[in-house]
Order: structure tokens, then C-alpha cells, then sequence
């Protein structure tokens, strides 16, 4: 084995039953460096890092594992994490009511010789990790007071504190800002200068050809090749991903722009606990039939609250304002209302708003839309459910080899497909789609897109809401900026510049009320 | 909407057509686990005690559970709500004293202490689903606070004394038989009540028509089914238990009302989970509150009615126990709760909510059932009973755990 290589995953074939997960891949990591590795929706990223962390323990996988010169046989999480080997996955897992300190000593306690907590140990050690990270914050703040790209740096220093030798972080971005991105890919640069090796899974592919030392790109389990991180084009790493040449990250469509199907005016919400905090003020938009609207804003902006709130008073307390559907004033002041308005609402965050996990694709494309399955006596046709469901497969691709199968058996992109479905199932005529392509591939954001062209060239009036820049010019016809709360500008696409939109969504409001 | 343009690189796996021994492990053996130990206990219960299917104790089985199975229904649909109900047992109490003060002191006809126990029932129900749904307290503490408070009403209303004998038709809910509505025949050389094996296979038939439209409806829509062997296997075999059953009551007393009671909750309520929006509502609720919420589910409207309809049962077991004891004490019940949350677990019930089904409730009562009335007829005594019914409880949860792990794909 090569000295330089800390790693060497050899021949690695994974299955489940019905499914090959991973295909005789090979993953070769060096010493020290910063391996990113990229694919699409369900390719294997993180079935291989659960082989490698020990998740789906020695003797389930066929081929080899070579960590530190020797062969590795994990039999569980602990066995890697012993080795020094971390992984953080997309799903932070931190005890949310307990404090930073106790989060980042969890399973790992600082103790006194009479073998209880040391307090002053625990949170002095919790100190000193949260400096090497740069987290300034009290080592006692619970950590369901701090925000997420805190909580990921919160996840960094428990590793460090399990003195990490190969870290690895699944999607570490995925629920980033720009500037938490920053930092943390800063955060990355400072720990390779300290010795740590790191693996990263990534879909944002400016992000991680600025970091990366090598690539790694994965496709149906299948390992496609391993390149410099210099030597990547976009280009390259997205025909990699997709096994085809993508001309275009956008589909394009036809603008076909008709009448005002929907309009907000004055739109005011307070926090639903925090009484007197203002979280939007004022907000005025509109849209129209065969029209995508972006909404952009930074987090903290205020995009997801407004979309709830509208959305059947699904998020705030105190709210105001008027709604316009074709014209006339609507109240939408429960879900069912918005729904029976034919109002529909993608959520950012599937697992926790958009699904049952606990049951079947069926159940899941056919929640928001039972009352077309519901016979006139009551009974649910649970046939035509699957029927419809099987529809909807085919037409989003969704990749399953069966719409009975469990919603957990799918990858992020796939689940968020069915999500689509559900909502689609609704028939809605105005769709707000909250961060529609969080955490899936390339390939998927693509059908993704071209399922919203279909929808507007239905008539369909579209609402996107994104943190990336480029989506939501990609998309949009119209661009409304939202910045503490408030509107801050509308842009017609043709005159959006990314500088242009990131002015307006730093704008803070300039009279305080 | 139209066609997307943009295909999957790779073809969709489809599900190969699965054989037929492969068709058993994974349709039946896995999905059906709680029903094999029961068939299991049935058969060790057989060998070990030859009066356990003779046609008396089979009778007995039915008047002694009913309740439990009753109570276990409404329990299922809270339990996959997320939510538990403490309560029934002295509300089970607090019913069948009312019912008692009706019928005995007031000396009104049965089924006014019948409406009245039940609609005592739907006002507890009410009380508890108002502070879980509208305050939003959890139903652990609203049904622990309603089992001390309706255990002391049961007492008040029956002046802290029992109450008893109800007799004539109140007696007969849960006492009472028919019988002789045909004139008796010969069978296998045992003299049998032609009316009770009739009910029997007039309800195999009517299971028999209900499988195969099922069936012919799932093909309609290009659905996966059992291959036809095992389709008519599993008729053929409910066909034989059953008819063996009522063959075997009909020696006896005939047939008890309270099995027809029983069934025609059962069905109610299977249906009612299996395939109506408000059993849908529930599994999506218990399964993913947020997302129930914002995909229209009116969560405190189904919560809610989930505990009025759990006060409805406990009122109707409060009337078949009450029946069965003929009088009502103020002690009567008390631990009730635990057997009808137990049927419920043992059945495969999700203690987190979102999983449960009525039939695996109620195999689970009855497996508390065959099992309480084996260690009976072995006279077991009366500590070693309890100990071996947690232990059942304990296991039997634990092997529907190793079931489930065994054979779902690791996430």
C-alpha cells in the first residue's frame, strides 16, 4: 500500500435485496487531503460512507478496506470512530435541549476522579474545540438556540474532540447560507493545514472544485473517475454525474404570461412565540398565470415564513393583510382553505413537513388528494391510489422498483419527487415551492425544473423560493427580493444581475417602525 | 400534466414476479408474524390442555374477552394517533354503574341503562378530547387525571356499594345465546345447533366473496397478488377454523349475542382504519404530525373525535362487562387499560404511533385471551399467571422488533 494514501477502499460491492447499492467501486484517499465526492440521487455517496464508517459492518459488503496501511473490519460505529474515523451526516445529530458542551463531550465525558461530570473540565475543553472551529458562542447555550450552520460547527468539534483522523461530512452545505459556507469551507482549509484528511459528499460543484484537491464522481454505484480538483469543469463533473451531455442546467420554455391568478397585499406576521417580533412586514407581490416567480432572500430573510403563513396561517400569530385569487379577496386562514383555493405548498424541509416516513410511496402521493380516491360513502380506493401513484412514478421518474415500496428506501431527490406528486395530485392553481431542490443532484434538479415548465405551461401560477442565486434566475420570469422581512425589490428577470439581487436582498429596511 | 422530457439514465428495476415460497416469506410469514405465534400458542394450548377446544371453553373464551377486545379497538386508533388512553378502565366502571343506577334504581327498561351508559361514554370522551385536542395536553396525563377522576364518579354513583342483578335481556348482552332457531341435527355423531353453524358459513362465504373482490379489484388495477394457490389456501384455512369453531360452540350453548356484537364491531372498525379518510387521517397524523398538518389533515378535529369514539367503546365494554358480571361494582375494570394497550402492542401497534391495524389488535387480545384461559384451566397459580402474561407482552414485542429488522433493507 502506498504510504501516502490514507485510505484505499477496494472493490467495494454493496447490495440490498433486489438492489446492487454499490457496484465494485474503488476510492482512493491521500494523506492530508480534501476528497470530494459528487453523483446523483441515489448513486451510492452515502451508502459507501456507511460502509466505510462501519454503519453496514465488515462482512455485509464484498471487497476491501485498507485505512492506515491495514485491512479494516469495522463492525460498527464505534469501531471506525476508535480508528479516528468521523462521520457527519446531512441529518445533524446533536440533542437539541442540552448544551453545546454536553453536546460535544456526548458519549465522551469529561469526568472527576469520582467519576462525575467535571463541569469546568467539560465546558473549558468544549472552549477551547469551539475556538479551533470558530464558534463563538457560550460553551452552555443549549443548542436549539443557535442556528444550523452553528450546529454543523458544533458537529466539527465533537469530532475533533474524538481526535479525528479522516473526516468525513455528508452534504455539509446543503442547509448553509453563503457566508456559513464560507466559513466552514474555510473551517475545512485550516484542518487539512492541521494533519486531518477529509472526505466531503457535496452537489454544490462551484463549492467543491474551489476546495476540493481531488473529485470523485459516483454513478449507479458505479465508480465513474477520480480527477485534481483543478483539472474539473463543470462541465465535465455534470457529464460524469449523468452519463449524458447537459446543454443547459435550465430548460428552457415558453413565456406564455397571462392574466394575475394571485395577489398578496400587505402581508404582516409576527412570531408565533416571541410577541411583538415582526417577521413580515408588509409584503406585497403578485403572480400570474404561466408565470414563475422567484423569491430570494438570505436565511433569516423571511422566505419560508412567509410562504406558511400564507399557506393556511401555517407558521405566525397576528397575521394581516389581504388575499387576491383572480381578483376577489380569499381568506385562507386553515390548510384546507388554501387547499380548497387550489393553493399548494412544496416545504423546504420534506422530512419533517412533507412526508410520512413511515409508510409507502402510495400513502405519501396520495395525502394531500384522498378526497379523490374517497367514494361517496366514504371508502378510500387504495388500488387507484397505487394507480396514481404508478402515474406519477412514471412521469417524474421517480426510481423505484415499486410505489409500495417504503418512502425510506428512496434517495433525497426521489422523496422529494413524491412530495411533488402529492402536491401535484392536488391539482392546485398556485404552487409554492420552498427550496424545491434542497439536497438533490444535478440530474434531478433538472426534471425538477422542466416539471415547473410543464406545470406554468398548464397555466399554472409558480412561487420559488431558493437560496441559490442562480436557481432563481434560472427560473424565474419575475424576481421579488425579501430582506428582514420586508420586500425589497422586483426584478424582472431580463434586468437580474446576481449583483444586482444580492444589493437588494442586503437591504435593510431604512425607517424603523 | 405532460410528459417529462428528461428520463432516468438507467431503467427502473422493476419487482420481479416473486415465486411462490418467496411470496410466503414475504407477504405472509413477515407481515402476518403476531398471527403465526398465535396459531403457535393455540397449538401448545391444545396439547397441553384437552379441554381447551372443547366446545364450553371455546364459548367461555368469547363471553370472558369481549370487553377487552372492544376496549382494544378504540385503543388501537388513539395509540396510533401518538397518543394513549388510561382512562377506560374506570370509565368502564363509571358506565356500567350508571347503566346499573338506570336499569336498577330507576327501574327504566334495559336499553335505556344501554343509551345511557353509552352516552355517558361519549360525554367522557368528549371531556378527554377536548383538553388533548383543543388544549393540547397529552393524553397520558388527560387519561391518567380522568382514571382517578371516574374511578371516584363510579363510586358516587353506585353510593360506594354494588349493584346487582340486572338479569332478563340487560343480562342476556353478554350471557345470552341462540339457539334452537332450527331444530338440532347429528354431526359427526355430536348433536348440534343448525342456526350457530348456519351464522358460520354464511360469514365464511361472505369472507370467501369479500377476498375474491378484493382480489378481482387489485388485478383491475394491475396489482400484485397472492398466487392462486396460496389465495385459496388462506380461504380454505379460515374456512376450516372457523367451521370447526362454530362447530364446535354449537354443541354447547349456540351462538353467544355477544360474538355478534363482537363481529359486527370488528368489521365497523376495520373498515373504518382500513379504508375511510378518518382512518387515513389517523395513521397520517400518529405517522407525521407536521406534514398531516400542512397536507390538510384537521388534526384536532380527528384527535378529538379518536377519544369521543374511545369513550363510545368504553361505555359499550362498560355495558357488556357490566352484562357479564350481571351488576356493577365500584371496583369493576381496574386495570382494564393495561389489557386493551397490551392487545394492541402485542398485535405490532407502533408505541411512537403511525402503526397498527385492527386484526392485529385483535389477535393480540385474543392472544391474551387463549393464554389467560390455558393458564386457568392448568390452574396456574395466581401470581405465576400475571408474570407469564408480562412476559408474553415483553416477547412478543420483541420478536415483531427482530421480525420487522430482519427483513426490511437497513435504511
Amino acid at each position: 500500500m502506498d504510504q501516502d494514501n490514507i485510505l484505499e477502499m477496494r472493490s467495494i460491492t454493496k447490495t440490498f435485496p433486489g438492489v446492487v447499492a454499490l457496484d465494485d467501486v474503488t476510492l482512493t484517499v491521500k494523506r492530508g487531503e480534501i476528497h470530494a465526492i459528487c453523483g446523483e440521487n441515489g448513486a451510492g455517496k452515502s451508502t459507501l460512507m456507511k460502509v466505510l464508517s462501519g454503519v453496514h459492518p465488515y462482512g455485509t459488503y464484498e471487497g476491501q478496506i485498507i485505512y492506515e496501511g491495514e485491512e479494516a473490519r469495522f463492525h460498527s460505529i464505534n469501531d471506525s470512530e476508535h480508528k479516528g474515523i468521523v462521520i457527519i451526516h446531512q441529518e445533524l445529530a446533536l440533542s437539541p435541549y442540552q448544551s453545546i458542551a454536553e453536546n460535544i463531550f456526548l458519549g465522551n465525558e469529561r469526568f472527576t476522579k469520582a467519576h462525575l461530570i467535571d463541569w469546568n473540565r467539560t465546558n473549558a475543553d468544549a472552549k477551547e474545540l469551539m475556538d479551533r472551529v470558530g464558534l463563538v458562542e457560550n460553551p452552555t447555550t443549549p443548542i436549539s438556540t443557535i442556528g444550523v450552520g452553528k450546529q454543523q460547527l458544533v458537529e466539527i468539534a465533537k469530532a475533533l474532540s474524538k481526535s479525528v483522523k479522516l473526516l468525513i461530512l455528508d452534504e455539509p452545505t446543503a442547509a448553509l447560507n453563503d457566508t456559513d459556507s464560507e466559513h466552514l469551507l474555510g473551517l475545512l482549509r485550516g484542518l487539512q493545514a492541521q494533519g486531518i484528511t477529509c472526505i466531503m459528499i457535496s452537489h454544490k460543484l462551484s463549492e467543491l472544485m474551489e476546495i476540493a484537491d481531488t473529485i470523485t464522481v459516483i454513478r449507479d454505484g458505479k465508480t465513474i473517475e477520480s480527477m485534481p480538483g483543478p483539472e474539473a469543469t463543470q462541465e465535465r463533473l455534470i457529464k460524469d454525474m449523468v452519463g449524458r451531455e447537459m446543454s443547459s442546467r435550465y430548460p428552457t420554455r415558453e413565456h406564455n404570461i397571462g392574466e394575475e391568478v394571485f395577489r398578496v397585499e400587505d402581508w404582516t406576521v409576527y412570531h408565533p412565540t416571541q410577541p411583538g417580533r415582526l417577521m413580515i412586514d408588509n409584503a406585497s407581490f403578485y403572480v400570474r398565470a404561466g408565470e414563475v416567480v422567484g423569491i430570494a432572500g438570505l436565511m433569516g430573510a423571511g422566505r419560508t415564513e412567509l410562504a406558511m403563513s400564507l399557506f393556511g396561517h401555517s407558521y405566525g400569530k397576528n397575521i394581516s393583510g389581504h388575499t387576491y385569487i383572480h381578483g376577489e379577496e380569499v381568506h385562507l386562514h386553515t390548510v384546507n382553505e388554501a387547499i380548497a383555493h387550489g393553493v399548494a405548498y412544496v416545504s423546504e424541509d420534506r422530512k419533517r413537513y412533507g412526508l410520512n416516513l413511515l409508510t409507502n410511496i402510495v400513502t405519501n402521493t396520495t395525502a394531500a388528494g384522498i378526497s379523490k380516491l374517497t367514494s361517496r360513502l366514504g371508502f378510500i380506493n387504495d388500488n387507484k391510489g397505487a394507480q396514481v401513484a404508478d402515474e406519477y412514478r412514471e412521469l417524474l421518474g421517480i426510481r423505484t422498483p415499486s410505489v409500495m415500496a417504503a418512502i425510506t428506501k428512496l434517495s433525497g431527490g426521489n422523496q422529494q419527487k413524491v412530495v411533488v406528486a402529492k402536491w401535484l395530485y392536488a391539482d392546485p392553481e398556485i404552487l409554492i415551492l420552498d427550496e424545491p431542490t434542497r439536497g438533490i443532484d444535478v440530474g434531478a434538479k433538472y426534471e425538477i425544473y422542466t416539471i415547473i415548465n410543464d406545470l406554468v405551461a398548464q397555466g399554472k401560477a409558480v412561487i420559488v423560493i431558493s437560496s441559490e442565486l442562480p436557481e432563481v434566475m434560472g427560473v424565474s420570469d419575475r424576481i421579488y427580493t425579501l430582506s428582514f422581512g420586508s420586500v425589497t425589490g422586483e426584478v424582472p428577470i431580463a434586468e437580474a444581475t446576481p449583483e444586482k439581487l444580492m444589493e437588494l436582498m442586503t437591504k435593510e429596511k431604512e425607517i424603523v417602525k | 400534466m405532460s410528459a417529462v422530457d428528461v428520463k432516468p439514465t438507467v431503467p427502473v428495476k422493476q419487482a420481479e414476479s416473486l415465486s411462490f415460497g418467496q411470496y410466503l416469506i414475504e407477504n405472509v410469514v413477515r407481515r402476518n408474524g403476531i398471527l403465526m405465534a398465535f396459531v403457535v400458542v393455540i397449538i401448545v394450548l391444545a396439547i397441553w390442555q384437552d379441554k381447551f377446544l372443547s366446545p364450553p371453553n371455546l364459548t367461555n373464551l368469547v363471553l370472558q374477552y369481549s370487553y377487552i377486545l372492544v376496549l382494544a379497538l378504540g385503543m388501537l386508533m388513539v395509540i396510533v394517533l401518538a397518543q394513549i388512553d388510561l382512562s377506560v378502565g374506570s370509565v368502564v366502571a363509571f358506565t356500567g354503574a350508571v347503566a346499573a343506577v338506570v336499569v336498577l334504581k330507576m327501574h327504566m327498561p334495559w336499553y335505556m341503562g344501554v343509551i345511557a351508559a353509552v352516552f355517558c361514554g361519549i360525554l367522557v370522551g368528549a371531556w378527554q378530547g377536548f383538553w388533548v385536542a383543543v388544549v393540547g395536553i397529552p393524553g397520558f396525563v388527560v387519561t391518567l387525571g380522568g382514571q382517578l377522576i371516574f374511578r371516584g364518579l363510579a363510586q358516587m354513583v353506585l353510593n360506594y356499594n354494588s349493584l346487582s342483578p340486572f338479569g332478563g335481556n340487560y343480562y342476556n348482552i353478554s350471557n345470552g345465546f341462540i339457539k334452537g332457531v332450527f331444530p338440532s341435527i347429528e354431526l359427526f355423531g355430536k348433536n348440534c345447533d343448525v342456526f350457530t353453524i348456519v351464522v358460520f358459513a354464511i360469514a365464511v362465504v361472505g369472507y370467501a366473496v369479500s377476498q375474491w373482490r378484493a382480489r378481482m379489484g387489485r388485478l383491475q388495477y394491475k396489482q400484485e397478488v397472492a398466487p392462486p394457490l396460496l389465495f385459496i389456501g388462506q380461504i380454505v384455512l379460515v374456512a376450516v377454523v372457523a367451521l370447526f369453531y362454530g362447530f364446535q360452540i354449537s354443541q354447547n350453548r349456540g351462538l353467544p349475542i355477544i360474538l355478534i356484537i363482537l363481529a359486527v364491531f370488528i368489521m365497523v372498525y376495520g373498515v373504518v382504519m382500513g379504508s375511510s379518510s378518518f382512518g387515513r387521517n389517523i395513521y397520517a397524523i400518529g405517522g407525521n404530525l407536521l406534514a398531516a398538518q400542512l397536507s390538510g389533515v384537521k388534526v384536532k378535529w380527528i384527535t378529538f373525535w379518536a377519544f369521543v369514539n374511545m369513550g363510545f367503546l368504553a361505555g359499550v365494554a362498560g355495558v357488556i362487562f357490566s352484562a357479564r358480571m350481571n351488576g356493577a361494582q365500584p371496583a369493576a375494570g381496574v386495570g382494564m387499560e393495561l389489557d386493551a394497550i397490551a392487545a394492541c402492542f402485542i398485535g405490532g401497534a407502533s408505541t411512537t404511533g403511525g402503526i397498527g391495524r385492527i386484526a392485529g389488535a385483535m389477535v393480540g387480545g385474543l392472544i391474551m385471551a387463549v393464554i389467560s384461559n390455558g393458564m386457568q384451566l392448568a390452574g396456574l397459580s395466581q401470581g405465576l399467571q400475571p408474570i407469564i402474561k408480562g412476559l408474553i407482552l415483553t416477547l412478543a414485542v420483541a420478536f415483531d422488533l427482530w421480525n420487522k429488522r430482519r427483513t426490511s433493507v437497513a435504511a
